[in-house]
């Protein structure tokens, strides 16, 4: 190294100094930018014969999921693989969590065994926020219950960006299970930070009150969402968070709101569908839609190996385990 | 390399100009050709930032005497630095673009300046991830000495001697509207000692 300067003329002068990744909302716009400028040239490690750089060499991950995963933990798996860390999955069915400890004495105890960085993912909001409070390794939201899930908003960013070679101005419209959707929530920050015009439609059941906070336009009429948008982010019915029917059926959900090809008609030449999986067929959108020439479903999920590679190497630099102050 | 941040630096001395650079580069293109023997099977990879810059010009050079094109990469060696636990927030990465398959081939790594030989020692992993090239060969503008590894420079444009506290800047058109490379000391370094 013939200088220890880390900023290059003629690049971004920002830095990343957060110890935590917890949700887009409290992101500014620069930090935003910079996950998406890191993840970009990451994307080029998992195009190699030998996918694995030695950045995170010696450093220990633990994907911490009490909630089913396996397209987030598996992207994190392999996205702390690639960058050399170790890695260990715990699920609470084999964790004492079903003997019950609590969430912050599983964290202790794993931070006994000297762990740098954690990815949570929990059904309560805020569990990550709090685990992060407590702990000194660094923490990565994978999804707290209807709240965030910043590394899928990364990623739908990223392919956007990638896509259209820009997210300014665009309509991009958010359809389905709004009410139980962080996805959503996380989308909705980043896009609008990053100077999207966002629309939000769901059936009035699925619609969060007072959503139109959030600097997003409503409605409830699918074709309305449909018309004018450069980009279609369909959401996952969850039928596992509805405690009671919001939707009489999902057959009548895929007759007012489900995305089919005819539908499509009415859409942008240019339009692209994305979603986060797993994709409902039939319920959301159509198998025709789902593997038509408008969706880049499948290059979300290889961008949000990049994306988390990008998450893994900015938080783990951020803080250094023999620091002594406490974190922000 | 610690008190970098703090520590200011004075122009001590200018080593090469605009011309000098210029002709250090095409002495090295030719001793690159004559080693070689031509540029079939040759390929460059400069070391970002300014050693992919002169890659670059290193190839037009070559370009315009064996009148073939060479093929140009550029490798981003962040993520291969053995300091990455020491330093924090973690550098920028930037992407490296080698879209060309170096396996078999003679390539030549370009940076500007050679000091302790840790990034040469970086690229040299990174490039062996990349693949299996036949020889591996190293091309800087400035050698200023102090390794603190076992590596060494096959071409040199300029051997440099210095103090390890002084700086060399290179500076080149693309990049620092100024073509230059001078020695900076600290400020006040008298104080110090």
């Amino acid at each position: 190294m013939s200088t220890t300067t880390t900023v290059e003329r003629g690049t971004q002068t920002m830095q990343w100094t957060k110890k935590d990744l917890l949700g887009l909302r409290e992101l500014s716009t620069e930090e935003i930018r910079l996950i998406l400028q890191t993840a970009e040239s990451f994307r080029e490690i998992s195009l190699r014969p030998i996918k694995k750089v030695p950045a995170l060499r010696g450093k220990t991950v633990v994907n911490l999921f009490f909630e089913p995963s396996t397209r987030t933990r598996t992207s994190f798996e392999l996205a702390a693989k690639r960058l050399s860390a170790d890695i260990v999955n715990i699920t609470p069915q084999s964790s004492s969590l079903s003997k019950g400890e609590t969430v912050l004495d599983t964290v202790r105890n794993l931070e006994a065994l000297k762990i740098d960085i954690l990815v949570i993912r929990h059904a309560a909001a805020g569990v990550p926020h709090l685990i992060a409070r407590q702990a000194n390794a660094a923490v990565i939201n994978a999804g707290d219950g209807a709240h965030e899930h910043p590394t899928q908003a990364l990623l739908d960013l990223f392919t956007i960006q990638e896509k259209k070679g820009r997210i300014e101005g665009l309509n991009v419209s958010i359809i389905g299970d709004i009410m139980h959707s962080r996805v959503a929530r996380s989308n909705i920050w980043g896009l609008t930070k990053l100077g999207a015009h966002v629309t939000v439609c769901a059936p009035p059941t699925l619609m969060p009150p007072q959503i139109d906070q959030l600097g997003v336009r409503v409605t409830y009429a699918l074709d309305e969402a449909i018309r004018g948008a450069d980009i279609l982010m369909l959401l996952r019915i969850q039928h596992e968070r509805q405690e009671t029917m919001l939707v009489p059926s999902l057959r009548e959900f895929r007759l007012r709101y489900g995305l089919t090809r005819e539908r499509l008609a009415i859409a942008k030449p240019d339009v692209l569908i994305m979603h986060p999986g797993p994709v409902n067929r039939g319920v959301e959108m159509d198998s025709s839609v789902a593997d038509g020439p408008f969706s880049v479903i499948l290059d979300q999920v290889t961008n949000g190996l990049a994306v988390r590679m990008a998450a893994l190497y900015l938080v783990s630099g951020a803080h250094k385990t023999d620091e002594e102050e406490p974190a922000t | 390399m610690e008190p970098t941040a703090v520590t200011k630096f004075q122009e001590k001395a200018k080593v090469l100009d605009a011309q000098a650079i210029h002709r250090s580069l095409v002495r090295i293109a030719h001793e690159i050709l004559e080693r070689n023997k031509g540029t079939e099977a040759l390929a460059l990879v400069g070391i970002r930032t300014r050693g992919a810059i002169l890659s670059q010009r290193l190839a037009k050079e070559l370009e315009a005497i064996d009148h073939r094109p060479v093929q140009v990469g550029v490798l981003d060696i962040t993520l291969y630095r053995d300091d990455l636990s020491r330093i924090a927030p973690n550098p920028i990465v930037h992407a490296t673009d080698i879209f060309f398959d170096i396996a078999d081939l003679h390539l030549i790594l370009v940076d500007d300046v050679l000091f302790t030989g840790r990034t040469i020692r970086a690229a040299l992993n990174a490039i062996s991830d990349l693949g299996r090239p036949k020889t591996i060969q190293l091309a800087v503008l400035v050698d200023r000495g102090h390794r603190e590894l076992p590596i060494r420079a096959d071409y040199v444009g300029k051997n440099i001697p210095t103090h390890v506290r002084e700086h060399i800047e290179v500076r080149l058109n693309e990049l620092d509207e100024k073509e230059e490379v001078v020695i900076e000391e600290p400020v006040s370094a008298s104080e110090k000692r």
